[in-house]
C-alpha cells in the first residue's frame, strides 16, 4: 500500500487504535481505582440500597476486562440497564447512566454538545483570521514599528490565560460600559442574531489567547520561509514583494499554522470549559465541572471519551491536511 | 556599451569586505568565469549584479552597470525589471532554489508575467515552451510537477528555463552544477555552451571548479579575498598562470590525466570482503543498495571507490568499517582479529563532537581501549596531533575553533589513534576547497608510506580518486562494474559507464574540453 | 593560508553557531544582549525570592495566610472590607479578603509558592518522562520506537484540562493536593517533550561524531551519556522554559474550577474564583492575584523565550538533517509538528536590527510547528 490513499487508510486504522487505547486507559483509571467503585460512582450521598444496584449495573463481580467489554459494547450497539424495576434500553452509543439526575449520559452530552461546538468553532474561526492576519501583517512590516507593537501585544496575548482576559472583559465590557448583556446562551436556531450577540464575548476571550499563538507561529513560518533560497530566486528574478509574502511565503507557513490548529483544539477543548463556567453557557464543559464538583462518575467517563474522541478526530484530520499541505511530508 | 560594466565594486558585511576593488567588464555576447576559493567574493559579486544586495545592510560601493542599468542608483521599479527580464541567476542548489509547494510551470509562468504582459495562458505555454527548450521530456506534462519530483539535474534545467524565460541578455549562473554529478554537470555544462551558441546571450560563470570554467567560457577571472588576481584569457591564464596564487590553485587541481606516483603495494592482505549485500527497508520498500561486492584490501595500497551519488560507495564504505551490518556475504580482516578498521568522515562540522575538545575526541579510541594512564594518554595524543600537521597545544581547544582542512586533520589523528591497519576515507575532501584539498591528501598519502596503511578512499571526484589509488573499483547502483588497476581503468575503460564518467570530467585545457564534448555528443547518440 | 580564510571569512558556514560550541559562556553571553530576557529574569528572579521568602515576609508583616479578620468586614455592605482599598493598611499590606478578611499580601505570597511549586514540579516530571521515552524510543529498535511513539501520541491528543479535572476529581483528598496537581499535570502533559527528544536523539544519533565514538570501541550506554545527553541539552531546556508557563497557567485553571488546589492552602486561581463575585465590591481582589499571574507567565514566557534564542536548537538540527535515512527524515518532520509554539526568537530580541538581520535570524529561529501549549486554559 503506497501513496496518498495509503496514507489516509493507515492513519485512519492509527485513530480507531488510538480512540480505543484511550477508552481503555479511562476506563482502567476510573473504575479499576483502589476503594469502593460502586460508593465512588454512585457519590456520596447514596443510600446503601442505591450503592448495591450500582454495583450490579458495573457488574462489579465480573473480572475488569468482561465490563470493559459490556461498556465498550454499549458505545457501539447499545445496551440494557436494570433500575431495580424496570428495565431502561439506552441505545448505541450508549455511555452509561447518570446516577445524580438519572439520565442517560448521550443524552446528556447531546442537549449540552451544541454551546459547546458553537463556542469553540464560532472562537477558531475568529482566531484564525485574527492570529494569520496579525502574523501576515507582522512579517511584512518586519523590522518596523508596526510588528514591534504586534509582537509585544501577542507576546502578552499568549501569556495570558484564558480566564483572566474573560474575566476582564466580561467585567469591563459587561459591568463597566454596559456594552453587551452578561452572555445568556441563546440557540442558533432560536434566533441566530442573539446566538452570535450572546456568545461574542466567550468567544473572544477564546480566541484572542489563542490568536496570539498563531500570529506568533504565522509570522514565524512566514520569516522562516522569507530566509529560503526560493525567495531569493524570486528576487532575483523581478517579483515584487506583495506576491513574495502573500504567494511563496504565506504558502509556506501553511503546513505550520494546519499542525498548530491540530494541536490547539485540545487547549482550546480546555479553554472551553473555562470559558463556559467563566460566562456561565450550558455547554460540556459546565456540565463536565459540575459533575467532577458532585463526583458523578459516568458522566465523567462520558464527557472525558467525547471529548478525546473529537480531540484525536481533529488531530487525524490535521495529519492528513498536514500532508496535503506539505507534500515533502514523508509518508509512513 | 558593454554588457556588464563594473568599476571597483566593493561589498562589505560589518567589518567583513566581501569583495574589495572589483572591476571587470563583460561584452555582449562573451563569457566570463569567476574563479576563486571559499570566501573569495564570487557569489557577492553575481548577486551584486542583480542588487540583491539592496536593503539587505551591506555596504556596497563602486558602481555595477548591467545592459546600462546602473544597479545601484535604479529605482526598484527599473531594478526589478533587470531581475530576470535583461539578466537571469541560475543558483547552485536547484532543489531549494525552486518554491517547493507550486508546479515549476507555474513558478516559471509568474516570473514570465512579472515581466511580459501575457495573459495566464500564455505564460503557462511560454513555460512549457522553454522547459522543452532546455531538454525537459514530455514538458507539457512535467510543467505540472512540483520540484521535489524532478532529479537534481531536471530541476537545474528547470531553472534554467527559468532563466530563459523572458530572453535575457546576460545569464549569470552561481556554481551551477556543485550539486550536481558529474555525468549530470557535464550535460548542463553542455546544454549552457548550446543556449548560448543559440541565443547569444552572455555568460557570467562563477565557480569553484577550474574545470567547469575551462569547459565553458571564453575568459577566466581568479579571484582572491575579494580581489581580482589575475584576468584573461582561458588558454592564456590556464596555459601559462602569471600569478603565484593562480599557480598554486592549478597545481593544486587534481587531474584526471595523471597517474599517481607509485606505492609500497604489498601482497598481505589486510581486509576482505566477499558477496557483501545491504538492504535498506522491507516489504515492498527494500531497497538494495549494495548488491554482491567483493573486495580486497592489501597492505600499504589505496583503493579507490568511485561513484556518483545513489551508487552505494558510503554504503559499503560503512559496511567495511563494521557501522553497517550487511544483510548478506562477509568481511574478513586478512590475519589479525582486532578491529582495525577506522574512518575518516566527509563532513568536518559533524564528525567531531562540538562539546568535547579536539584532544578529548581523538583520546576516545585509546581510553577505549583501556588506557588509564592520563600522562600516556596526552602524550600519545599530542604525538598523533604533531603528526598530522597540528600543534601539541591545540589539545584543549574545541572544534569550533579550527578551519575544515585543520578539522579533517583532527579526524584523521583520531582513526590514527586506533592504531589501525585499513582506514576508510569517506569524501575525506570534498568539503574542502581544493588547496586545502592537496594538502590533506598529500598527508594521507605520506601516513600511508610510513605507517604502511591500506586506505580505501571513497569520492565521487574521478580526478581525486586517480590521484590517491593503486586500484580503482567502479560503482554504480551498488555494484561494481568496474574494478582494476587505476591506469588500467582511467586509461582503457571497458565498462560503456565508465567510459561515460570518464567523458564528463571536465578538462582544464579548452581544447580538450571541446573534444570531450564532441566525444559526449557521441556516446549519448549512441 | 586558504584553510584560515575557510574558517574566518566564509559567511554561512554554521562555525559559529554549532551550539554549545564553548558551552554555558556562550549562552550567557548571548543571553546577556537580550534586554527583555534580562528584565524578565530580574522579575522571575524576584518572584521565586518572595515565594522562598513567604514566611518570613508574612512574620514581617504580622498576618498569616489562613486566620480569619471578621472585625474587618462590614458585614452591613454585604461582607466587603472596611477602609479604602480594600482595607489596605499598615497591617494588612494589600488589604484583606472580602466576606473572610484573610490578609491578602499573605495569600498572595503563599500562593507564589504553590503556583511556582507545582508549575516546577509538573516540569520536572514532565522532562523527566520525556526524556526516558523520547531516548528509548529514538535508541530502542523497531518496535519498541513504534510501541513508544504510538504511546506518545496518544497522550499528545489528551486534552491536558479536561483529563486533569476528571483525574483530580477521583483522587482522594487525603493525598497533599499541591503534589498531586503537580503530578496529574507532568504524567499527562509529556508527549510533546517526548518527541522532540526522540526527534533530536535521532539526528544526533546520525551525526558522524557518534559514529566515530561507536568506532573507537565505546558501548552504547558510554555514547549515550557522553555523546547523546549533552546534546539534547540544549532543547529540553528550552522546551522546558517553555513548559514552565504553561504548567503555570494550568494550576490556576484546576484551582480556578475549584479542582486543583483545595482551601485552605491559598491559590491565585482560587483567588479569581472568588474575584468573580467581588469585583465591583473590591477590585484589587480581582487586580491582585490577575495581575501577579499575568506579570508571572509573562515574565516566564520571554525568559523561555530568551532562553531559546541564547540555545538555538534549530542550529543544532540543522548541522544535518538526515541522511536519507526515512525514520530520520519523518522524525524531523514531527519535531517540526512538535516544537512547541514557534515563534521566533526576535519576538523579544532587538527588533530594530536591520531587515537583513531579522531574515537571518528567523532562519535560526524555529519557526516551526507547534503543538503548543495544552496548558494555556
Amino acid at each position: 500500500m503506497s501513496g496518498f490513499g495509503g496514507f489516509v487508510l493507515r492513519r485512519a486504522v492509527g485513530t480507531v487504535i488510538t480512540l480505543l487505547a484511550i477508552s481503555v486507559i479511562v476506563y482502567v483509571v476510573f473504575y479499576a481505582t483502589p476503594g469502593n467503585v460502586a460508593q465512588i460512582t454512585c457519590g456520596p450521598r447514596c443510600s446503601p440500597e442505591q450503592v448495591h444496584q450500582v454495583a450490579q449495573q458495573l457488574r462489579l463481580d465480573d473480572p475488569l476486562y468482561v465490563r470493559y467489554w459490556h461498556f465498550l459494547q454499549g458505545i457501539l450497539v447499545g445496551q440494557d440497564f436494570s433500575t431495580g424495576t424496570s428495565v431502561e434500553h439506552c441505545s448505541a452509543p450508549c455511555l452509561g447512566l447518570s446516577y445524580q439526575g438519572d439520565t442517560q449520559v448521550t443524552q446528556l452530552i447531546l442537549a449540552k454538545l451544541p454551546v459547546s461546538l458553537s463556542l469553540v468553532f464560532g472562537a477558531m474561526v475568529l482566531w484564525l483570521i485574527l492570529g494569520v492576519g496579525t502574523g501576515i501583517l507582522s512579517a511584512w512590516r518586519r523590522g518596523r514599528l508596526t510588528e514591534r507593537v504586534l509582537t509585544g501585544i501577542t507576546l502578552a496575548g499568549v501569556a495570558t490565560p484564558v480566564f483572566v482576559i474573560g474575566l476582564v472583559l466580561m467585567i469591563v465590557v459587561c459591568g463597566q460600559l454596559q456594552l453587551l448583556p452578561f452572555p445568556q446562551y441563546v440557540g442558533l436556531t432560536d434566533d441566530p442574531e442573539q446566538w452570535a450577540w450572546n456568545l461574542l464575548l466567550p468567544w473572544l476571550s477564546l480566541a484572542l489567547i489563542e490568536a496570539a499563538a498563531f500570529a506568533r507561529l504565522t509570522r514565524a513560518a512566514m520569516l522562516e520561509t522569507l530566509a529560503e533560497d526560493h525567495i531569493r530566486t524570486f528576487r532575483a528574478y523581478g517579483v515584487g514583494e506583495r506576491s513574495i509574502i502573500g504567494r511563496h511565503a504565506l504558502r509556506g507557513a501553511f503546513a505550520p499554522i494546519i499542525a498548530l490548529n491540530a494541536n490547539n483544539v485540545g487547549s482550546a477543548v480546555g479553554g472551553a470549559v473555562l470559558t463556559e463556567t467563566l460566562f456561565g453557557l450550558p455547554g460540556i464543559g459546565q456540565e463536565l465541572v459540575h459533575a467532577v464538583n458532585v463526583v458523578d462518575l459516568p458522566v465523567v467517563v462520558g464527557m472525558v471519551l467525547v471529548i478525546g474522541f473529537f480531540v484525536v478526530i481533529a488531530n487525524a484530520v490535521a495529519d492528513v491536511l498536514y500532508a496535503v499541505a506539505d507534500r515533502r511530508v514523508v509518508l509512513v | 556599451m558593454s554588457l556588464v560594466e563594473v568599476t571597483d565594486l566593493t561589498v562589505g558585511f560589518g567589518s567583513l569586505r566581501a569583495v574589495d576593488g572589483l572591476s571587470f567588464r563583460l561584452e555582449k555576447g562573451a563569457a566570463l568565469g569567476l574563479v576563486g576559493e571559499s570566501g573569495s567574493g564570487k557569489s557577492t559579486v553575481a548577486s551584486a549584479l542583480l542588487g540583491l544586495h539592496r536593503g539587505t545592510g551591506a555596504d556596497v560601493g563602486g558602481s555595477v552597470r548591467v545592459a546600462g542599468i546602473d544597479v545601484q542608483e535604479a529605482p526598484d521599479a527599473e531594478l526589478r525589471r533587470l531581475r530576470g527580464g535583461k539578466a537571469a541567476m541560475v543558483f547552485q542548489d536547484p532543489l531549494s532554489s525552486l518554491d517547493p509547494y507550486y508546479a515549476v510551470g507555474d513558478q516559471i509562468a509568474e516570473v514570465y508575467r512579472v515581466h511580459v504582459k501575457a495573459s495566464r495562458r500564455a505564460a503557462r505555454a511560454r513555460a512549457v515552451e522553454v522547459l522543452d527548450r532546455v531538454g525537459i521530456p514530455d514538458a507539457a506534462r512535467r510543467a505540472r510537477s512540483r520540484p521535489h519530483e524532478f532529479s537534481g539535474g531536471m530541476r537545474q534545467r528547470a531553472l534554467i528555463a527559468m532563466a530563459l524565460a523572458c530572453e535575457p541578455d546576460l545569464l549569470i549562473a552561481d556554481e551551477p552544477t556543485t550539486a550536481l554529478d558529474v555525468t549530470v554537470q557535464a550535460q548542463i555544462l553542455d546544454l549552457l555552451h548550446t543556449l548560448r551558441e543559440e541565443t547569444g546571450m552572455g555568460l557570467l560563470l562563477v565557480t569553484h571548479d577550474v574545470g567547469v570554467a575551462a569547459e565553458s567560457v571564453d575568459e577566466i577571472l581568479v579571484m582572491r579575498h575579494g580581489r581580482a588576481v589575475e584576468h584573461g584569457l582561458v588558454g592564456a591564464v590556464l596555459g601559462a598562470p602569471a600569478q603565484a596564487y593562480t599557480q598554486e590553485l592549478l597545481g593544486a587541481v587534481p587531474r584526471v590525466d595523471a597517474p599517481r606516483t607509485a606505492s609500497a603495494v604489498t601482497e598481505e592482505v589486510v581486509l576482505e570482503a566477499s558477496g557483501l549485500r545491504r538492504e535498506f527497508g522491507r516489504g515492498k520498500k527494500a531497497f538494495v543498495a549494495v548488491d554482491d561486492v567483493s573486495l580486497t584490501i592489501h597492505r600499504g595500497e589505496t583503493l579507490g571507490i568511485v561513484g556518483e551519488s545513489g551508487s552505494g560507495k558510503t554504503t559499503l564504505g560503512r559496511m567495511l568499517v563494521g557501522l553497517l551490518e550487511p544483510t548478506a556475504g562477509e568481511i574478513k580482516p586478512g590475519g589479525g582479529v582486532r578491529p582495525d578498521v577506522q574512518m575518516v568522515f566527509q563532513d568536518p562540522v559533524s564528525s567531531l563532537n562540538p562539546r568535547r575538545s579536539v584532544g578529548e575526541s581523538i583520546a576516545d579510541p585509546l581510553r577505549a581501549q583501556g588506557e588509564r594512564d592520563e600522562g600516556r594518554i596526552r602524550g600519545r595524543v599530542r604525538e598523533l596531533l604533531e603528526r598530522v600537521g597540528l600543534e601539541a597545544a591545540h589539545y584543549d581547544r574545541y572544534p569550533h575553533e579550527f578551519s575544515g582542512g585543520q578539522r579533517q586533520r583532527v579526524g584523521i589523528a583520531r582513526a590514527l589513534a586506533a592504531d589501525p591497519r585499513v582506514i576508510v576515507c569517506d569524501e575525506p575532501v570534498s568539503a574542502l576547497d581544493v588547496t586545502t584539498q592537496a594538502q590533506v591528501v598529500a598527508l594521507l598519502a605520506e601516513l600511508q608510506r610510513e605507517l604502511g596503511l591500506a586506505l580505501v578512499f571513497v569520492a565521487h571526484d574521478l580526478a581525486v580518486v586517480r590521484q590517491v589509488s593503486d586500484r580503482v573499483a567502479v560503482m554504480r547502483r551498488g555494484r561494481i562494474v568496474e574494478y582494476g588497476p587505476a591506469d588500467e581503468v582511467y586509461e582503457s575503460p571497458r565498462d560503456p559507464y565508465t567510459k561515460q564518467l570518464l567523458a564528463a570530467v571536465p578538462a582544464l585545457d579548452p581544447e580538450v574540453a571541446a573534444q570531450r564534448r564532441t566525444a559526449r555528443r557521441q556516446l549519448t547518440a549512441v | 593560508m586558504s584553510e584560515a580564510i575557510v574558517a574566518s571569512q566564509a559567511p554561512g558556514t554554521d562555525l559559529a553557531s554549532v551550539p554549545g560550541a564553548s558551552g554555558a559562556r556562550q549562552f550567557w553571553r548571548r543571553l546577556r544582549t537580550q534586554r527583555a530576557a534580562l528584565v524578565a529574569a530580574g522579575v522571575v528572579a524576584l518572584l521565586v525570592l518572595l515565594a522562598l521568602a513567604a514566611p518570613l515576609l508574612t512574620a514581617i508583616e504580622g498576618q498569616d495566610p489562613t486566620t480569619y479578620h471578621p472585625s474587618l468586614i462590614d458585614s452591613a455592605r454585604g461582607g466587603v472590607p472596611v477602609g479604602s482599598f480594600g482595607g489596605v493598611s499598615g497591617d494588612h499590606w494589600l488589604g484583606v479578603e472580602p466576606q473572610t478578611g484573610r490578609d491578602l499580601f499573605a495569600r498572595l505570597v503563599y500562593g507564589a509558592r504553590v503556583s511556582l511549586g507545582v508549575a516546577l514540579g509538573a516540569t520536572v516530571v514532565q522532562v523527566l518522562v520525556g526524556v526516558v521515552v523520547g531516548v528509548a524510543a529514538a535508541l530502542g529498535n523497531r518496535w519498541i520506537d513504534q510501541l513508544l511513539s504510538r504511546i506518545t501520541d496518544i497522550f499528545v491528543a489528551m486534552p491536558l484540562m479536561i483529563m486533569s479535572l476528571a483525574l483530580l476529581a477521583i483522587v482522594p483528598s487525603s493525598f497533599p493536593r499541591p503534589l498531586l496537581v503537580a503530578f496529574v499535570i507532568g504524567l499527562i502533559a509529556w508527549g510533546n517533550t517526548a518527541k522532540i527528544v526522540r526527534a533530536q536523539t535521532l539526528t544526533l544519533k546520525g551525526l558522524d561524531y557518534v559514529s566515530a565514538a561507536r568506532l573507537s570501541g565505546w558501548n552504547t550506554w558510554r555514547i549515550a551519556r557522553r555523546e547523546l545527553l549533552p546534546g539534547l541539552a540544549a532543547p529540553v531546556i528550552t522546551y522546558a522554559a517553555l513548559l514552565v508557563p504553561m504548567n503555570i497557567s494550568a494550576e490556576a485553571a484546576l484551582s480556578f474550577l475549584g479542582v486543583g488546589v483545595k482551601p485552605p492552602t491559598p491559590s491565585w486561581g482560587q483567588m479569581l474564583t472568588a474575584a468573580n463575585v467581588w469585583y465591583q465590591a473590591a477590585p484589587q481582589y480581582l487586580l491582585l492575584p490577575a495581575g501577579a499571574l499575568l506579570v508571572t507567565v509573562l515574565a516566564l514566557t520571554v525568559l523561555g523565550d530568551g532562553v531559546r534564542t541564547a540555545l538555538d536548537p534549530r542550529a543544532a538540527s540543522r548541522l544535518r538533517v538526515g541522511t536519507g535515512r526515512k525514520r530520520e527524515a519523518k522524525a524531523d518532520a514531527d519535531s517540526k509538528k512538535a516544537t512547541a509554539d514557534a515563534d521566533s526568537k526576535k519576538a523579544t530580541a532587538d527588533a530594530s536590527a536591520k531587515m537583513a538581520a531579522t531574515e537571518a535570524d528567523s532562519k535560526k529561529a524555529t519557526a516551526d510547528a507547534s503543538a503548543k501549549k495544552e496548558a494555556e486554559a
